[in-house]
C-alpha cells in the first residue's frame, strides 16, 4: 500500500508554475472550478517510489492577503486541505520579489520548500546562488529547477518526500521585525493568551493546521491583525475576548504610526523586506549586467509608441486568420460528416418521431456544437502561445488606455475582437483577466460583437429589401451600432451594476520565453475539452427542446395531417409561441411570423434564415441561404405581402436579431464560466430588453421620418 | 530633497521611491508587486496611447497606469 502525500504549488503568476506541474503530473490532471468563485482549481497525481502523490496548482499570486479571489482561494486551501508539503516556485531572476510570496507561506505553518526555478535564465544573467546558505538563512529547503528542461524535477520529488516525513533539519526562521512592532505583537499576543476563546475560535476556524504549533498561531494572529487582515479581523470580531483584542491592535497602531510615522501595514512589509534583503544580500551575486536583455531588446519594438500599435493590431490580424481562415476548412468537414451523418440516419430509420428527433434535434443540435470545435481549438492554441510567450502582457498593456476609458482593462481587447468571429471562444478568452470584475464586465458586453452567425440573416435581409450600391454601408452601420452599444453598455453595468473601486492595473511584464509545444498542448485540450463536455450537454437539451416547440403538434384537432409545412409551422407551440409574443413586438412592426423565427434564434441565429424559408414556403431552403436570385426575391415578395415587410422593418430586424439573446451555445458557456444561471438569466434579459428599446426607436424614428418604409 | 512623483519621471530617468500614497488597495497591490519605499526604479516608457508606463525594477518590468503612479512618491 502505497503512503499518501498532498502538495500545493504556489508562486507568482510568470514563475513557471504551470510548466512545473505539468512535469510533476503530465496529463494525469484535472481541472474544475472552486466553488462560488471563477477561481480554477488544478490538480493532478503522480507516483513517485513508493509514495502516490497528489498536486494542487494554486492560483498564481503575488501575496497572500484577503483583497483579491484568487490570493483568499489559495491562503483557504492551505488552511483547509492542510497539504503535506508546500511547493513554492520562485522565479530566480526576481529571487526578492517572489520570496515576499515565500515569508507569508511560512507563516502558515505549512513546511515549505522553494523550487528556484528559471534558474537557466538568471545564471545566464550572470547571478550566482549560493543555495545552501540561502537554505540556512531561510529556514527553508531549495531545489534548483528548470522547468522547460525538467531539470530538477527528481530532486524536488525527493526533497517533498524528505519534508514531508520531517526527515529535514534545517533551523526555524520567522521574520523578525523591528523592536517596536515586536513589542506591540507581544501586548497583542498577551491578550490573546489571557482569553483563549479567541485563539480556539481561530484554531477551529483553522481547523488544527496551527495547533501543533500553537506559539504560531498567536503570533501569526498578531502579524495578521497589524495588518488589518478582513478575515482575521472578523474572526475576532466574533468573539467575546475579541473587543479587548481589537482595542489594543489600535493601541497598537497608533502608537507605532506615531513613532515610525507609516502605517502598520507598511511596517509589516518592510519587515518582510529586510528578512529578504538581508537573505538574498549573503547569499546571491551579480556580475554588472548593463547590456539590454534579449527581452527588452524585443520590447523596443514590438512596444514602442510608433511600431506598438501597428504591430499589436497585425498580431491580432494573424490570431483572426489562424482561428477563422485555417479553421474553416475543418468546419466545413464536420458540418459535411454531420449533414451526412444526418443523411444515413434518415435512410437507416423509419420515417416518424424517432427519426426526426435523432436527425433534426440531436445530430442537428449536438453538430451545431462540435462544428465549432476547431475554431475553439485553434483559438486556444493561439491564445496558450500569447500568453505563454508573454506577449498577452504587452497586448494589454498596449490597448489599456482605449479599453479603461469604456470602464473596461487592457485585457478586455482580445476577447471583444475574437467575438467578431464567434461570441463562444470570445468568452472562454476572458480568462485571461484576472479580476472578477472586468472578466463579468467583458462577458457581458461580448455578445453585442456581432459574431458571424448573424452574418446569414444580415446578408439575406439586406438583399432582399436593399439595393445593392448601399449594402455595404447597411452591414457597417449594424456592426458599428452594436460597438457603440458595446461601448455605452459598458459603462452602465461599470456605473449601476458592478460598482466599486477600479482594480489597478499594477501589471507585471514577464520576460518573453518560448512555450513548450506541450504546454501550448496541454493548455489547448484543457479549454477544449470543458468547451464540449459542458457547451454540449446543454446544448443537447435545448435543442430538443426546440425541436419538440417546432414539431409538435403534428395533427390537427380533428387528427388530420396538416397541409403543409407552412400550416404546421403555424399550428405548432413554437407557432403559437410566435402568436402569443406578437404584441410585444407589433410595435417594432413584426408579425408573429417574425417572433417565430426569433425563437428559433434562439437556439443559433443562422436558424432564423431556414425558418423564415419554412415561414414563406420558399421550398428550396438551400437556395435562399446560399441567397439565389430567384428565391431571395420570392421571399421579398412574400414578406412583404404576408408580413408587411420594408426596409426599414428589415433592418428593425436585422438590429433585433444583433442585440436579442446570443445563442444557446454562448449561454451554456456563460453558465460554465460563471459558474450558474444567474448571469446567463440576465444576459438574456438585459439583451431582449436592449433589443426592444432600441429597435422600437429605431422603428419608430423611421416611420416618423418616413425613411424605408 | 525635492519630492516628486512617478509619473513626472521621463523615459530613462531613475529614482528611488521614498513612500506610498492612496487607498488601502492600492497600496497593497503596488507594495505586493515590489515597490515599496527604498526601491530604485527607472522609467522605461510610455504606452503607444500615451498609458500606461513601463517601469524597470530590480531585474523585472511592471507597468501601471499614470493615475496609479500618481500614489508613488520619490525623492
Amino acid at each position: 500500500m502505497n503512503e499518501k502525500i498532498t502538495i500545493a504549488l504556489a508562486g507568482n503568476p510568470n514563475s513557471g508554475k504551470t510548466t512545473i506541474f505539468n512535469n510533476l503530473t503530465g496529463a494525469r490532471q484535472h481541472v474544475g472550478n472552486y466553488p462560488g468563485v471563477t477561481v480554477e482549481r488544478k490538480e493532478g497525481r503522480l507516483k513517485f517510489k513508493n509514495f502516490d502523490i497528489d498536486v494542487i496548482d494554486l492560483p498564481g499570486t503575488y501575496s497572500l492577503t484577503a483583497y483579491s479571489p484568487d490570493e483568499v482561494v489559495a491562503r483557504k486551501v492551505i488552511i483547509e486541505e492542510k497539504p503535506d508539503v508546500l511547493v513554492n516556485v520562485v522565479d530566480a531572476s526576481n529571487l526578492e520579489r517572489n520570496l515576499y510570496l515565500t515569508t507569508q507561506l511560512k507563516e502558515l505553518g505549512v513546511p515549505v520548500i522553494i523550487a528556484m526555478n528559471m534558474a537557466d535564465m538568471a545564471e545566464a544573467q550572470g547571478i550566482k546562488f549560493d543555495y545552501q546558505l540561502l537554505s540556512q538563512l531561510l529556514g527553508v529547503e531549495i531545489v534548483r529547477t528548470v522547468g522547460t528542461k525538467k531539470q530538477g524535477i527528481e530532486e524536488l520529488l525527493e526533497t517533498v518526500v524528505n519534508v514531508a516525513r520531517r526527515k529535514n533539519d534545517l533551523p526555524e526562521k520567522q521574520v523578525k521585525y523591528s523592536s517596536e512592532v515586536e513589542e506591540e505583537i507581544k501586548k497583542i499576543e498577551a491578550l490573546l493568551n489571557e482569553d483563549t476563546s479567541v485563539t480556539d475560535e481561530a484554531a477551529a476556524s483553522l481547523e488544527g493546521i496551527i495547533d501543533s504549533r500553537d506559539n504560531c498561531l498567536k503570533r501569526w494572529l498578531a502579524i495578521k491583525l497589524l495588518e488589518n487582515d478582513k478575515d482575521v479581523i472578523g474572526t475576532v470580531k466574533s468573539q467575546n475576548g475579541g473587543k479587548q483584542v481589537l482595542e489594543q491592535l489600535a493601541k497598537s497602531q497608533e502608537q507605532l504610526k506615531k513613532i515610525s510615522g507609516e502605517d502598520t501595514e507598511m511596517l509589516i512589509v518592510d519587515g518582510r523586506y529586510a528578512f529578504i534583503r538581508g537573505a538574498c544580500q549573503e547569499s546571491m551575486t551579480f556580475t554588472e549586467e548593463d547590456r539590454l536583455s534579449m527581452t527588452e531588446k524585443i520590447d523596443k519594438v514590438l512596444i514602442n509608441r510608433l511600431l506598438g500599435l501597428p504591430i499589436f493590431l497585425g498580431i491580432m490580424w494573424l490570431l483572426f486568420q489562424l482561428t477563422f481562415t485555417l479553421g474553416g476548412p475543418p468546419m466545413e468537414w464536420l458540418d459535411a460528416g454531420f449533414g451526412a451523418l444526418g443523411e444515413w440516419a434518415a435512410v437507416h430509420m423509419q420515417e416518424g418521431l424517432a427519426q426526426s428527433l435523432i436527425v433534426d434535434g440531436i445530430i442537428g443540435g449536438v453538430g451545431g456544437v462540435v462544428v465549432f470545435l476547431p475554431n475553439i481549438i485553434l483559438l486556444f492554441m493561439g491564445i496558450a502561445f500569447l500568453e505563454g510567450s508573454g506577449y498577452m502582457a504587452r497586448a494589454a498593456f498596449v490597448m489599456d488606455k482605449l479599453m479603461h476609458k469604456v470602464g473596461l482593462h487592457g485585457k478586455s481587447f482580445i476577447p471583444m475582437l475574437i467575438g467578431f468571429g464567434c461570441t463562444i471562444p470570445a468568452i472562454m478568452a476572458t480568462r485571461t483577466l484576472e479580476n472578477d470584475r472586468d472578466r463579468l464586465l467583458t462577458m457581458l458586453i461580448a455578445p453585442l460583437m456581432s459574431c458571424g452567425a448573424r452574418l446569414p440573416v444580415y446578408t439575406l435581409l439586406i438583399a432582399a429589401f436593399f439595393h445593392e450600391s448601399v449594402a455595404g454601408n447597411i452591414l457597417f452601420s449594424i456592426y458599428l451600432i452594436g460597438i457603440a452599444l458595446a461601448i455605452i453598455m459598458a459603462k452602465v453595468f461599470r456605473k449601476w451594476l458592478l460598482p466599486g473601486e477600479s482594480e489597478p492595473f499594477v501589471m507585471e511584464l514577464p520576460a518573453y520565453r518560448l512555450p513548450t509545444i506541450k504546454s501550448v498542448l496541454i493548455h489547448m485540450w484543457e479549454r477544449s475539452w470543458l468547451y464540449l463536455k459542458k457547451a454540449g450537454t446543454i446544448i443537447l437539451a435545448a435543442s430538443i427542446i426546440i425541436w419538440t416547440l417546432f414539431t409538435f403538434p403534428i395533427i390537427d384537432p380533428q387528427g388530420n395531417e396538416f397541409e403543409s409545412a407552412n400550416v404546421q409551422m403555424e399550428q405548432s407551440y413554437a407557432g403559437r409561441i410566435g402568436k402569443a409574443i406578437e404584441p410585444v413586438i407589433a410595435p417594432l412592426g413584426f408579425d408573429w411570423k417574425t417572433g417565430v423565427a426569433l425563437v428559433a434564434g434562439f437556439a443559433a441565429k443562422e436558424v432564423v434564415v431556414s425558418t423564415m424559408g419554412t415561414l414563406y414556403s420558399i421550398e428550396d431552403e438551400d437556395a435562399l441561404a446560399e441567397e439565389e436570385e430567384g428565391s431571395v426575391k420570392s421571399f421579398a415578395d412574400r414578406a412583404r405581402e404576408q408580413s408587411g415587410y420594408t426596409p426599414l422593418v428589415a433592418y428593425v430586424l436585422m438590429l433585433f436579431t444583433l442585440i436579442y439573446v446570443p445563442c444557446m451555445a454562448t449561454i451554456a458557456v456563460l453558465k460554465r464560466e460563471t459558474n450558474g444561471w444567474k448571469w446567463p438569466m440576465f444576459t438574456i434579459g438585459y439583451t431582449c430588453a436592449l433589443a426592444w428599446v432600441v429597435c422600437f426607436i429605431v422603428y419608430r424614428g423611421g416611420l416618423l421620418l418616413g425613411i424605408g418604409v | 530633497m525635492e519630492n516628486g512623483n512617478l509619473k513626472d519621471l521621463e523615459p530613462g530617468q531613475k529614482a528611488k521611491i521614498a513612500k506610498i500614497s492612496g487607498t488601502s488597495s492600492i497600496k497593497r497591490r503596488i507594495m505586493d508587486m515590489g515597490l515599496v519605499p527604498g526601491a530604485e526604479i527607472e522609467m522605461e516608457r510610455y504606452a503607444p496611447l500615451g498609458d500606461p508606463v513601463e517601469i524597470k525594477l530590480k531585474g523585472y518590468h511592471l507597468s501601471l497606469r499614470k493615475e496609479e503612479a500618481e500614489n508613488i512618491v520619490i525623492e
